[in-house]
């Protein structure tokens, strides 16, 4: 039995400001696919040969960046200027980054400051958040372009187990494409949705996502349109890439060659995975590439190929125990197995999964399109409603650094989001005014082996003696998976708060010059969002006060009530034009003008109760109908 | 977030509070404001009462978890996409209050904790500090040492199958003490379940290692 409440929809809605068209966006390791719902169906958006996959690779040639097939064609003749893969490095360090026979298939900038690797592309450097952006952007042309309109909103898909860097970091490359983010939504959430929606699938279902560079695995549970995730887990840094790193480590070790430079690293790599490809399809392949003059030519069967990849294929079967694990379920409990991801059509993944999970995979929607036809469905149901809901967990567990390098857990891996909790720690010194609170994610003990979020100072706390004083940590995570921690010593009540800047994520300066330098208008599409949200702000309150008006307005005289109306329309006629201060302004003046409004309604209210009549009762002749 | 003004500095309103956007009475507990629709903040409720269940420790998870995506359905932020940002930083207050009842309610181990929390049997983060009963702590001990002694992943999974066969019986107990309202009892095998908890814990970690 659910409490009586009202349908807040059943309110007009005044404007179709917030209707806007949003995208779906699968931002892939190697390819990103870019879909909408038209209608009442999601339709990839392909170009004029029918090909929805755009290859995440950027070439640096020109004015302009060049992005996917075009980009991908120039890399034999320049590979220092053509960068690939580079949502492996979102939001990473330097040490994170796979190298090939020590070459690196991406020349780092120096960078002393350390934070986010920078990657030197002919004579510039550019940052994998810009990188990201340059696809972002060449994503919504393509939509654009479709449309005939500008597209300003977007459901971008991260992997389940991206961590707190990652995802700011793919939020910060939205922003600097000009696309606001309605959503980030994990992957194999996507996927469910797409087919969930597709056959109205109830129970437990689990979704294995081998991408380029990622894998997750997920069990969702289906229930008349809520998609619940219970449990996910994975490898942020295991995919297709491996594959082709395997494969090309094999051939240098044939061939006898050894020290690459990175350009020759790239197009080792992008011959190994042309290799990999054919032998999803044939029997044997040949691995083909000209390096330094070089060529070489090695003949593989797929059983050999097999022999290299099977250890990492195990790898993502260890991940799909722990994950049932942590459901507390065991493989019968699971329904249905969906592929995601362009490495699932290697044969040998899909037998090991059919075999782990005693039954045959579904991959009805073509894998390397699933995901962003989930995206475009939630774009859909965030912008025009919808009855479906998704219910996303935290992938990795938060906690703070103690004493010792010790890793304090506050939020366990696989909570639901959005979440908020707290807790209580204390100073270790007498006399000690200042903490340093060091937020951090991992499952492991120690603080080295977590990866580090961010770190901030509680400055100004009362001299006491060690262990006297009560600093109450809190950390809240939003919808999208982001980290927001703040901290209070309770005793005194003096407080620090910060949303957690990554130590691998930009520096509001980096941004703020990058959206300056931007090629786009990001800077004037951030200031017409501004506006946008300003109106949006400024009409729920028009309305409001339409609502309270209609129901109480005969409590206000004469003169009041045309201040009031007076203050109301000033607010519409600034609605109606372009200035954000002006609206503000018009806020504030019609809040000043109903507050005499406001205490009448209120002080009828109380009276009403005070003669004896019961809350409920007021509030139900008053009320409209509608129930959940 | 300052989303509720009290008017008038009436105190407690007569149970009443401004509603946020149209600023006009709204009970305590209401999800919307029944003049303007607008979602209200979370307030302070106990988790019963705010997924709409009846105090007690005997609750149907079916029903809890109805429970809980009806509520989520209606107040998840998702549903406020196109809304201000302050309706939807209410609305993500409404979903995290949500998850945080749905998951101590959905653990028997932290629903009786917090059950007793509730009758003021035990405060927060005092749990493991209230052992008095010794022979429990030298069982503890004891099966730790088993634990820790215990060679092979087979010999580790038959000491799980026992304590996870004991949890069972626990929860039982526990079970009939909030029937009969025997709170010191149900605080008692609430500790063991607590110490049967982290061994199952330690238990699968060990059996974890053994398996890379």
């Amino acid at each position: 039995m659910l409490l009586q409440i009202h349908e807040p929809g059943e309110t007009p809605e005044p404007h179709a400001l917030e209707r806007s068209q949003a995208i779906g966006i699968d931002l892939g390791t190697t390819n990103s696919v870019v879909a909408m719902v038209s209608g009442s169906h999601p339709e990839v958006l392909r170009d004029s040969h029918g090909e929805g996959l755009v290859p995440s690779v950027v070439a640096y040639l020109g004015e302009e960046p060049v992005v996917g097939k075009a980009a991908l064609a120039e890399l034999p003749r320049h590979p220092d200027r053509v960068i690939a893969s580079v949502k492996r490095l979102m939001g990473r360090g330097l040490g994170d980054v796979k190298r090939l026979a020590g070459a690196l298939p991406y020349e780092v900038a120096e960078n002393d400051k350390g934070g986010m690797v920078r990657l030197r592309v002919g004579d510039r450097v550019v940052s994998p958040v810009e990188i990201s952006a340059d696809i972002l952007k060449a994503l919504k042309t393509r939509a654009e372009e479709k449309l005939g309109h500008r597209v300003e909103k977007a459901v971008i898909t991260v992997p389940a187990y991206f961590d707190d860097a990652a995802r700011n970091a793919t939020k910060d490359a939205a922003r600097l494409a000009g696309l606001e983010v309605l959503r980030l939504v994990n992957e194999p959430t996507a996927a469910a949705l797409a087919y969930g929606l597709d056959s109205a699938a109830e129970g437990i279902y689990a979704v294995y996502d081998l991408g380029g560079g990622t894998f997750d695995i997920s069990l969702l549970k289906l229930q008349k349109g809520v998609f619940q995730v219970l449990a996910t887990g994975g490898d942020s840094a295991l995919g297709g890439d491996d594959f082709d790193h395997a494969l090309a480590e094999w051939a240098m070790k044939r061939t006898g060659i050894a020290g690459l430079t990175s350009g020759e690293a790239k197009i080792l790599l992008q011959a190994a995975r042309a290799a990999k490809e054919r032998l999803t399809m044939a029997p044997g392949a040949e691995l083909k590439a000209t390096i330094a003059g070089h060529e070489i030519r090695q003949s593989i069967d797929r059983g050999t190929f097999e022999v290299l990849i099977e250890p990492l294929i195990g790898r993502t079967l260890r991940a799909c125990r722990q994950v049932l694990e942590d459901a507390r379920l065991t493989a019968a409990d699971v329904k249905g197995v969906v592929l995601v991801g362009g490495s699932t059509r290697v044969p040998l993944v899909r037998a090991f999964v059919a075999d782990f999970f005693k039954q045959q995979p579904l991959a009805d929607i073509d894998p390397d399109e699933v995901v962003a036809v989930g995206a475009a469905l939630q774009a859909h149901a965030l912008t025009r409603g919808s009855d479906t809901l998704l219910l996303d967990v935290i992938p990795l567990s938060l906690g703070i650094e103690t004493m010792g390098g010790i890793v304090e857990k506050v939020i366990e891996r696989n909570t639901p989001i959005p979440v908020t909790k707290a807790q209580d720690f204390t100073t270790y010194q007498d006399g000690q005014t200042g903490m340093l609170i060091h937020a951090v994610q991992g499952e492991r003990e120690t603080v080295d082996a977590c990866r580090s979020l961010g770190r901030f100072e509680l400055t100004g706390i009362p001299s006491m003696v060690a262990g006297a004083a009560r600093i109450r940590v809190t950390f809240a995570v939003d919808a999208d998976g982001l980290l927001t921690v703040s901290a209070e010593e309770r005793t005194t009540g003096v407080k620090a708060e910060i949303a957690v800047k990554p130590s691998y994520g930009l520096s509001d300066e980096e941004m703020a010059t990058m959206l300056r330098d931007s090629l786009t208008h990001a800077r004037e599409d951030m200031e017409r969002r501004l506006l946008l949200e300003s109106r949006v702000e400024a009409e729920r309150v028009l309305l409001a006060l339409a609502a309270a008006l209609k129901a109480d307005g005969g409590l206000l005289g004469p003169a009041e009530r045309s201040e009031v109306d007076r203050a109301a329309s000033g607010l519409r006629q600034a609605v109606a034009g372009e200035d954000r201060a002006r609206i503000h302004a018009g806020m504030e003046a019609l809040d000043r003008a109903t507050h005499g409004f406001a205490q009448k309604r209120m002080d009828l209210a109380i009276q009403a109760a005070l003669k004896g009549q019961r809350l409920d009762e007021v509030e139900a002749g008053m009320a409209t109908d509608g129930a959940p | 977030m300052a989303v509720v003004q009290q008017i008038g500095g009436n105190g407690a309103n007569a149970g009443f509070v401004s509603c946020w956007a149209c600023k006009g009475p709204v009970a305590g507990r209401a999800l919307f404001c029944h003049t303007c629709g607008a979602v209200q903040p979370p307030g302070s409720v106990d988790h019963f009462a705010r997924l709409g269940l009846e105090r007690s420790f005997d609750i149907d998870h079916d029903h809890l978890e109805k429970q809980y995506l009806g509520f989520q359905r209606v107040l998840h932020p998702d549903r406020f996409a196109g809304k201000p940002a302050k309706e939807r930083a209410i609305a993500e207050s409404q979903a995290v209050a949500l998850n945080e009842a749905y998951e101590t309610l959905d653990d028997p181990l932290k629903r009786a904790q917090y059950l007793l929390r509730l009758a003021g049997i035990i405060s927060e983060g005092t749990i493991d500090k209230t052992v008095a009963d010794q022979a429990l702590l030298m069982e503890a001990m004891e099966k730790r040492e088993a634990l820790s002694e215990a060679e092979g992943v087979d010999a580790i999974e038959q000491l799980m199958v026992e304590e996870g066969k004991g949890a069972i019986e626990l929860l039982s107990v526990i079970s009939k003490a909030f029937a009969a309202d025997d709170l010191a009892a149900a605080n008692r095998a609430v500790l063991r379940l607590t110490y049967a908890r982290k061994l199952l814990e330690e238990a699968r970690l060990k059996r974890a290692a053994l398996e890379e």
